[in-house]
């Protein structure tokens, strides 16, 4: 079917297009989906050590979408979904209410009352999401339509495509121009229902067909941070980008049946650009600040 | 083995579907442990919703005003939010206002805790009771299951079925505990139904005997013999649920019960905030120890 021949790695590839950034925006790109990927990992080892004890939606294998989206558009508003602390991180929301609020302690970002699915960071511009899928994406709207001039990040699941009311409001950021990015994070699954047995359409036809701009892109991070750049001039404008969610739907579990690895071709291209070393460096920088992270909450939560 | 709640709901599922034509809609029907094993593993008769939050309903609907007797999933009762205006300006006005019937069989699952959080935490079937044409039921085992599955079958309405994880893996009838010894009459619908019988329980061992009258159908509410005669002679009750509190089921038929018999009656269920996805912010059906307090401060 039409939708499983898009669900490949270099979908919509520029060949050599890592080769053209600067090298110390590749190693920024990388640094920031190191985090996302090591903050994640130490989410899952607080659940199954026992500190953390809320749902847990978690998006190891997914980085490269927050982390290519936020080369562009990093200060805008956000709006994410459940699956969120990707974006939130790449988005720069504030490290210690976010483990806290995990932690469920009442410095967290919502005080303890909602784990992972409604973090947020308002004075950021990072609004929280309230667990109702897809229901962001109007609020999207209501956000551009109120603040003329400001760009909105509008990020969801390709289970939330098919939501009336996301639909809806790619016809409303149509009519109207809105300033809006439109992410879809298209891991294929609705919790465990794969997109073939939910739908035949694709977002990026449906898109078009109300005069929006889209893609249909693979996750390769140069490639979503250069559509993401390309679009912020034209928006309102859709990017949907093929992952692989490489855990559970929630909790900590793996299934280990990802149809790639994009963190491990991530690599491979930075040692096609002699940068090896230097990615090996970040990598273990990032897992040690995160642990640090970790350790200081830890102590202040066993402290109270 | 005796069947549980779950098998229940799923051998009448599997039979709706081969005998009568029947037909469930739902999202993620087959994934995920077929809803907590209420959904037989099969594709026959079952139509895979996609993420339609606001149209799945309208569809379900659809397929009742043609015949099918069609059975709608609501996995977590907060999506109810989004789908409810199908099943109450539609479904639930077809008969009043054109003549025809639109029976939709709403399964309408309940959970609270285990960090769900503010939005799915929860228990939702008061606002139903507020809309005319649409009788709500909440059946705990399986033998209410098989009543209220009949009574569907038997007329035309639709019926919003609330139900709650917590009965699912039960296989236990739970019967009215009645004595003459009773000083005070408990009344309990939902997964409160488990709760209240612990609390009975707790004030039993303290001499404070009480009835437990269970309370199936939550609209119309039974006014019968059965729900009045205990209170009568206690003269005091306390009706349980695990919705919220403010105008919600509890209050509504604590209203009932009073005014059918004078005597006095008062309402426990969630108290009026969100529950929080931490434990210690939790807000969901009244505990036993909740429960044995209020009965005994009416007592005093
Ligand atoms: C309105 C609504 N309907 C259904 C659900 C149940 N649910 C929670 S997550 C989820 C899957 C969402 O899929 P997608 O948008 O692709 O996000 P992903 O989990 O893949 O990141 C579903 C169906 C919900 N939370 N809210
Ligand atoms: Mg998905």
């Amino acid at each position: 079917m039409m939708s499983r021949d898009l669900r490949r790695p270099d979908l919509g590839a520029i060949p050599g297009l890592a080769a053209t950034w600067p090298e110390a925006r590749t190693l920024e790109l990388f640094r920031r989906l190191c985090e996302i990927r090591h903050f994640d990992l130490r989410v899952r080892r607080g659940q199954i050590e026992k500190d953390v004890d809320t749902l847990i939606y978690l998006s190891v294998g997914q980085e490269s979408v927050a982390a290519g989206v936020s080369m562009a558009m990093r200060g805008s508003w956000l709006l994410g979904q459940h699956r969120g602390h990707s974006f939130y991180l790449a988005f720069d929301g504030r490290r210690e209410p976010l483990v806290d609020e995990l932690l469920g302690l009442p410095t967290g970002c919502c005080g303890g009352m909602g784990g992972s699915p409604p973090i947020h960071d308002i004075e950021r511009r990072i609004v929280g999401h309230i667990g109702l899928i897809g229901d962001q994406v109007p609020v999207a709207a209501g956000i551009a339509m109120a603040r003329p001039g400001e760009r909105v990040v509008s990020v969801f699941g390709d289970g939330a495509a098919e939501e009336d009311y996301v639909l809806a409001t790619l016809g409303m950021a149509a009519s109207r121009k809105l300033p809006i990015l439109f992410v879809c994070e298209d891991n294929d699954l609705s919790v465990l229902t794969p997109t073939r047995d939910r739908r035949e359409w694709l977002l990026a036809d449906v898109a078009r067909g109300f005069g929006i701009e889209a893609v249909d892109i693979a996750d390769d991070p140069w490639l979503v941070a250069h559509w993401a750049e390309t679009l912020s001039d034209r928006l309102p404008a859709v990017m949907n980008v093929r992952t692989c969610r490489g855990l559970w739907h929630v909790g900590t579990g793996s299934d280990d049946n990802a149809d790639w690895d994009r963190f491990a071709l991530v690599r491979e291209t930075l040692a096609e650009l002699g940068l090896a070393d230097k990615a090996a460096a970040i990598e273990s920088e990032t897992e040690k600040g995160v642990e640090e992270l970790w350790t200081s909450r830890l102590r202040t939560r066993s402290a109270k | 083995m005796d069947l549980t709640v779950a098998d229940t709901i799923r051998e009448i599922i599997r039979g709706h579907i081969a005998e009568n034509d029947g037909v469930v809609l739902g999202q993620c029907l087959s994934a995920v442990g077929w809803i907590q094993n209420t959904i037989p593993a099969q594709t026959e008769g079952l139509i895979e919703l996609p993420m339609t939050d606001v149209a799945g309903a309208g569809m379900a609907v659809g397929m009742a005003v043609a015949g099918r007797r069609p059975i709608f999933v609501i996995r977590y009762q907060s999506f109810l939010w989004l789908n409810s205006s199908p099943i109450v300006n539609y479904a639930a006005k077809c008969k009043e206002i054109w003549g025809y019937s639109c029976p939709v069989f709403v399964r309408a699952i309940a959970d609270e805790g285990n960090g769900l959080g503010p939005v799915h935490s929860n228990c939702y079937h008061s606002i139903f009771m507020h809309m005319p044409g649409l009788p709500v039921c909440a059946p705990m085992t399986p033998g209410e299951y098989r009543q209220i599955w009949d009574w569907y079958m038997t007329h035309d309405d639709p019926l919003f079925v609330s139900e709650h994880r917590r009965c699912f893996r039960s296989a236990e009838e739970l019967p009215d505990i009645v004595s003459d010894r009773s000083v005070f009459t408990i009344y309990a619908a939902s997964a409160a139904r488990f709760t209240a019988r612990e609390a009975v329980r707790m004030l039993a061992e303290q001499g404070i005997v009480c009835d437990l009258v269970n309370v199936l159908w939550l609209k119309p509410f039974e006014l019968s013999e059965r729900t009045l005669a205990p209170l009568r002679r206690t003269g005091k009750g306390l009706m349980l649920d695990s919705a919220y509190e403010v105008a919600g089921a509890a209050r509504s038929i604590a209203y009932e019960l009073m005014d059918a018999t004078g005597a006095r009656v008062r309402a426990l269920g969630m108290a009026d905030r969100s529950p929080g996805a931490s434990r210690h912010l939790e807000n969901g059906t009244p505990t036993p120890e909740r429960i044995a307090a209020a009965v005994k401060e009416m007592l005093t």
